[in-house]
């Protein structure tokens, strides 16, 4: 920022040394138009045509500089602000981005930021030209006459309430529009993200409605916002007139009555309506800079946003946390309780468990038992309450999060795939990208027969969110991404549900060797995916209803015993028919 | 992350006169609020040269003769005009602005209706974020060249002419002399038009870059931190945001040239008017008077040309942004409805695959040969190993993409001469990922389709087994979904997918992998409530638990995008092929 501080002095210097120079060629001129009333020298009469030119040549450059320097500048103001606002959002957590509108934050990062920018740029450049010519020409006006002047200047406790009083409404207004702007580019984004379903149902029509009531409403903003700021420019140059008006007026009286010149009088009205331009110019700028604040608000609100889920004081230092290493993968939920919206709504209560290093761990339950919230508090997706989950009996909360998340290789249950090829998907969590790790993965998740078999391989693109793969294809490209970082703890959250069972009794297959040295949780609803691993629970409604190895568990009798025959009967029922 | 296709084809072949054509269409319905607004414009210009003059008459006539009741009926004079002129101007712009916004308005909801149609082809193969640079963010450039009045520069070109005559009536010679630098000024308007409209295009490009990235890397946040890919995508992004930087920073260069070269232009004329009007002077060939005029003049005539320069770098990137907007409103959508369409008032007998072969992109060939016929009422599985190409079935029978060869007849008709949306509102479609809006639960289940009664919306969530876990939520039904569903767990957005599409009342019901992320106790009931409800009703149904299909009258088989066997549960097993191995793999013990 100080870097940009300088830049924006010079520019500015820049800016006065252009508004001086170009004083100086109107002089020129005059003093030729002088000349010419005599006899001149032809030959002079060249020098000053020369003057004229040199003098614009001089002021042209430091117009290059001026703009290049301040116009320049804003652009890397928002260079850098557009990074940083970037960089904060990577440090906010999934629950902000649950609340949050894609095409929301989207519309801030782009367009309030250029609204910011435009402050930064022309309108700071146009603000301070405006004040060097107020000031030059508002000088020479005292200078010429200082009744005159003070006359001329009655108009300007008026304008200045005017300004005082519709500002705040340009600002609301501005914001307003800001606003739906924004909220018409969320709406958009779902729209476009969602269209086959859209599609699908034939809702075609009603979109276009809707988007029309977003856009609609946009116009109307805008509107209102017009109202205010085009009255604007017409008042600056009404002030101005009456400034003028009031000059001749009461001036003209005291020309007459011999107290002022003529002569005087004549030179002043003529600058007096020099001001009427930068007037207007003024009234641009008041519009651009509440703007511009309102927008600036907007990005704030991103900016402001605590990261909910961060390294703190409670956090090891990396030496402590060295001493610790290496980990076993030992995992234990001491009394684990969590919710999403406060505690009457509670989705997982009283979890104990302890998963020994190097075991596995099998998870059943019904939909929405909170099979997928008890395995993201691992990785610290949702936070979980301190004191109650540990690794190797260490609090997650306090290991280093990057740490934490390197241990673990995370299968989530939408797994998003990113518009990359296929090699750079599943390398997506290492350093560089390796041939030998992304076969690997590839091999034990059973991708390496299709993708082999795409023309260009490992190199074959995928669209957004992987739309160009079958559901099948997708799941295992996820799972090859954790697989390929080599983790000490597996995370699979439903990794299967698209996949046959061959496929799928071929993965387990490789994964069985794989997940021997690391701890690895499973969540499914196919019993066959579970049914091998060291231990399963079954979670019902946020707690463990029951717990043990596939063996006890079917003796017990109970939910997974019924479950796991309802997955067997079925097919009896089918044979008796 | 790449950003391919599309963004590639800007060839920026549009030229102006007709990228003007086209946008002077859109302002057409409102040309009568555009040309009252043009004569307040001019209204406005002529009672600014009023001002001037009245201070002049009071200086010359009244002061000096010291009349003070003449200056008093002149200042209330101007006090009048000046009160003209602010109504006038403030008329002028807020029509301006109405018809400009309104313009911008229809363009844009103009290419949100385009997008509606683009197919799933299309969209395979943009970035979400991309298409939304262009529906937002390169309209809303346009927007800016019209709240900039960049329209008034009309304004400015009726002076310049007016100028140019009085310059030619006052000395046609010295007008010559001063008009010899215009050809400088075309040029330098010729050479900046093309740089910067290059580095305009570039930006425009570079802004949906940055879109789509901020798109994706929103969306699939929760994967960046899990994997601790936040440093390395930062590193992108600071990529794509300086390749922005850098264009925008030519664009700088060369206004910051073009500007000054513009005036340097100017000063030479003047020089030319002083060194060669001078000399004419002071041969007597001109009266000082004139000559002082003519300055005067040429001063008037170079401040428009500089005002107009001043807003020629917002017209250069409404230009390129135009382009993008038409070029996407160019593309055609590579399915639609034909001319003349065959009617469908009721699917009535069969759906019938003949020698269809597909692919996606080329000719690899993702189904080849497929045959095969429902009967209306029936209810027919899909199963194969992941990738064999059953979803790509479906998506061909609801005409999301169009077969190489063959063809997919109808009660008879090729799916291509049926109209389009009235063959898709036959079918219900739970696909594979099951989508939801943010709104509420109620308005996802029958997306917004306002006839659907809430109870029937009810009623098809307890079909499905919805209706427990909706109705404890604090809300109910009326319970705030957000993006995507991301407040529920992923089983609870799979039924409220399926109640969709039962509450739509299909007469083919697709369902693809419909209860995958379900546990068996609430497939079984599904099951029950299905088998009632698919009474008289067509189904196709994809599996990979295959309790879900054994239901189904038949069962068709798929491997590698052939279809290897059909049949019935029990026909199937006793063959002992693909399905009866899957099977076995699947009831193992
Ligand atoms: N939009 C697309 N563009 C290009 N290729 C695609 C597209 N969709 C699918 N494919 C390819 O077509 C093949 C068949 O895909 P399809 O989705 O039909 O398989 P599927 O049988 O439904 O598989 P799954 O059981 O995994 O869902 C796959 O190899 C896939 O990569
Ligand atoms: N971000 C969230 N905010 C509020 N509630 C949530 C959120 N995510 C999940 N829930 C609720 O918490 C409960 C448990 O969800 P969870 O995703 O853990 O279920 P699950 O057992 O994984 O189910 P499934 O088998 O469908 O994947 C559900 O009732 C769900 O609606
Ligand atoms: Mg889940």
């Amino acid at each position: 920022m100080l870097a940009y501080r300088r830049r924006i002095i010079i520019g500015l210097v820049f800016l006065l040394l252009t508004n001086i120079t170009s004083l100086i060629a109107p002089l020129i001129l005059k003093y030729a138009i002088d000349s010419l009333r005599g006899s001149v020298d032809p030959a002079l009469l060249l020098k000053y045509a020369a003057a004229i030119l040199g003098v614009t040549v001089i002021q042209g450059i430091f117009r290059y500089y001026m703009r290049w320097i301040l116009i320049g500048t804003s652009r890397r103001i928002e260079y850098d602000f557009r990074n940083n606002i970037f960089a904060h959002l990577q440090t906010l957590s999934r629950s902000y981005f649950i609340k949050a509108k894609t095409g929301d934050i989207m519309s801030r990062l782009t367009n309030d930021l250029n609204a910011v920018r435009m402050v930064l740029g022309p309108g700071i450049m146009h603000l301070v030209s405006t004040l060097i010519l107020f000031i030059t020409a508002g000088g020479l006006m005292f200078y010429l006459n200082w009744k005159l002047a003070l006359l001329a200047l009655i108009p300007l406790p008026l304008l200045s309430l005017i300004i005082r009083f519709l500002t705040q409404r340009l600002y609301n207004y501005s914001e307003a529009v800001q606003a739906q702007l924004a909220r018409m580019s969320a709406f958009a984004q779902e729209n476009l993200s969602g269209i086959r379903i859209i599609q699908a149902f034939v809702r075609e029509r009603a979109q276009v409605e809707q988007f029309k009531q977003q856009n609609q409403e946009y116009l109307k903003r805008n509107m209102r916002l017009a109202h205010i700021w085009g009255f604007f420019l017409p008042l600056m140059m009404f002030t101005s007139g009456l400034g003028l008006v009031i000059v001749i007026w009461l001036g003209g009286r005291q020309v007459i009555s011999g107290e002022i010149s003529l002569g005087d009088f004549v030179a002043f009205s003529s600058y007096l309506a020099l001001l009427t331009f930068p007037m207007m110019a003024l009234g641009w700028v008041v519009n651009l800079f509440q703007r511009g604040a309102a927008a600036m608000g907007r990005i704030n609100k991103i900016l402001d946003t605590e990261p909910g889920i961060s390294d703190n004081a409670q956090t090891l230092s990396a030496v402590e946390f060295s001493s610790l290493k290496p980990f076993k993968g030992e995992i234990e939920f001491r009394h684990l309780s969590f919710s999403y919206n406060g505690p009457d709504s509670q989705v997982l209560s009283g979890i104990n468990l302890q998963l020994e290093a190097g075991s596995s761990l099998g998870i059943v339950g019904p939909v929405g038992a909170g099979k997928s919230t008890l395995v993201n508090l691992i990785p610290r997706i949702f936070d979980p309450p301190a004191g109650q989950l540990f690794i190797d009996g260490v609090d997650i909360k306090s290991i280093p999060l990057d740490e934490l998340r390197k241990m673990i290789g995370y299968v989530p249950q939408d797994g998003f795939l990113f518009s990359e090829t296929i090699g750079e998907n599943i390398t997506h969590g290492l350093e560089r990208r390796d041939m030998q790790k992304i076969q690997e993965a590839a091999a034990i998740s059973q991708l390496t027969r299709e993708v082999e078999g795409f023309p260009q391989g490992y190199d074959t693109l995928v669209g957004e969110r992987g739309v160009t793969l079958s559901g099948g294809q997708r799941q295992r490209l996820s799972l090859a991404r954790a697989l390929a970082i080599k983790p000490l703890i597996l995370i699979l959250d439903d990794s299967f549900s698209n996949i046959d069972v061959y496929t799928e009794g071929e993965i387990i297959q490789r994964l069985t060797p794989f997940i021997k040295s690391r701890t690895c949780l499973i969540v499914s609803h196919r019993i066959s995916t579970v049914q091998w691993t060291d231990h399963i629970i079954v979670l019902d409604e946020g707690k463990i209803a029951e717990a043990g190895t596939h063996r006890e568990l079917i003796d017990q009798a109970g939910i997974y015993a019924k479950l796991y025959r309802r997955q067997l009967m079925l097919e009896k029922l089918e044979q008796v028919k | 992350m790449r950003y391919h296709h599309f963004e590639g084809q800007e060839a920026g072949q549009i030229y102006d006169w007709q990228l003007i054509k086209r946008l002077s269409r859109y302002l057409s319905p409102y040309k009568y609020y555009f040309i009252s607004a043009l004569a307040l414009l001019f209204l406005g210009s002529l009672l600014g040269l009023v001002g001037p003059y009245l201070t002049k008459v009071a200086i010359d006539t009244y002061i000096q003769q010291q009349n003070i009741s003449g200056l008093n009926f002149i200042a209330l004079l101007f006090i009048g005009v000046i009160l003209l002129e602010l109504a006038v101007r403030y008329g002028q712009i807020q029509i301006m602005q109405y018809t400009g916004q309104r313009v911008m308005q229809d363009l844009r909801a103009g290419l949100f209706s385009h997008l509606q149609r683009m197919t799933p082809k299309f969209y395979d193969k943009q970035s979400v974020g991309g298409v939304m640079s262009r529906l937002i963010g390169d309209i809303e450039v346009l927007n800016e060249m019209v709240t900039s009045g960049v329209v008034s520069m009309l304004g400015d070109l009726f002076m310049l002419l007016g100028i140019m005559g009085v310059l030619l009536w006052l000395n046609y010679k010295l007008a010559l002399v001063v008009f010899s630098v215009l050809p400088l000024i075309f040029y330098a308007a010729q050479v900046f038009r093309k740089k910067v409209r290059e580095s305009f295009r570039q930006i425009r490009a570079r802004m949906a870059k940055i879109n789509a990235f901020l798109q994706e890397n929103l969306g699939g946040m929760t994967i960046v931190q899990a994997f601790c890919r936040q440093q390395k995508n930062l590193e992108q992004f600071k990529k794509i945001n300086g390749d922005y930087l850098d264009s925008y920073l030519k664009t700088v260069f060369y206004y910051a040239l073009f500007f000054p070269a513009i005036e340097i232009t100017t000063a030479l004329a003047m020089a030319l008017i002083i060194w060669y009007g001078g000399g004419q002077v002071l041969q007597g060939a001109l009266t000082f008077g004139v000559l002082v005029a003519f300055i005067e003049y040429t001063q008037r005539f170079f401040r428009p040309i500089n005002d107009l320069s001043e807003k020629y770098n917002i017209l250069q990137s409404a230009m390129a942004a135009a382009e993008r907007v038409f070029n996407l409103l160019d593309t055609d959508p590579d399915i639609s409805s034909p001319d003349k369409t065959q009617e469908l008032e009721q699917f009535s007998k069969t759906i019938e695959f003949k020698q269809v072969w597909f692919a996606y992109s080329g000719d690899e060939h993702v189904l080849a040969d497929i045959s095969f016929s429902i009967s209306k009422g029936e209810s027919v599985a899909l199963v194969g190993l992941t990738g064999a190409g059953k979803t790509s079935i479906i998506s061909l029978l609801a005409r999301f993409y169009e077969p190489s060869r063959g063809q997919i007849m109808i009660d008879g008709y090729d799916v291509r001469q049926l109209n389009l949306k009235q063959w898709r509102s036959k079918i219900s479609l739970v696909s594979q990922e099951p989508f939801l809006f943010s709104g509420d639960i109620l308005s996802n289940i029958r997306l917004g389709r306002e006839d659907i009664s809430p109870a029937c919306v009810e009623q098809a969530a307890r079909e499905v087994n919805a209706h427990q876990f909706i109705s404890q939520l604090p809300k109910g039904y009326y319970e705030p979904i957000q993006e995507r569903g991301a407040n529920l767990s992923a089983g609870q957005r799979q039924l409220i997918t399926f109640a969709r599409a039962l509450v739509f009342d299909p007469q083919l019901l697709i369902l693809d992998e419909a209860t995958s992320s379900v546990d068996s106790q609430t497939e079984a009931l599904i099951q029950d409530a299905l088998e009632k409800l698919l009474r008289g009703r067509t189904s196709i149904v994809i599996a990979h638990r295959l309790s879900t299909i054994q239901r189904a009258n038949k069962i068709i088989v798929l491997d590698k995008g052939k279809i290897v066997e059909q049949g019935s549960h029990q026909e199937l097993l006793t063959r002992q092929g693909i399905y009866y191995w899957l099977h076995q793999l699947q009831f193992k013990d």
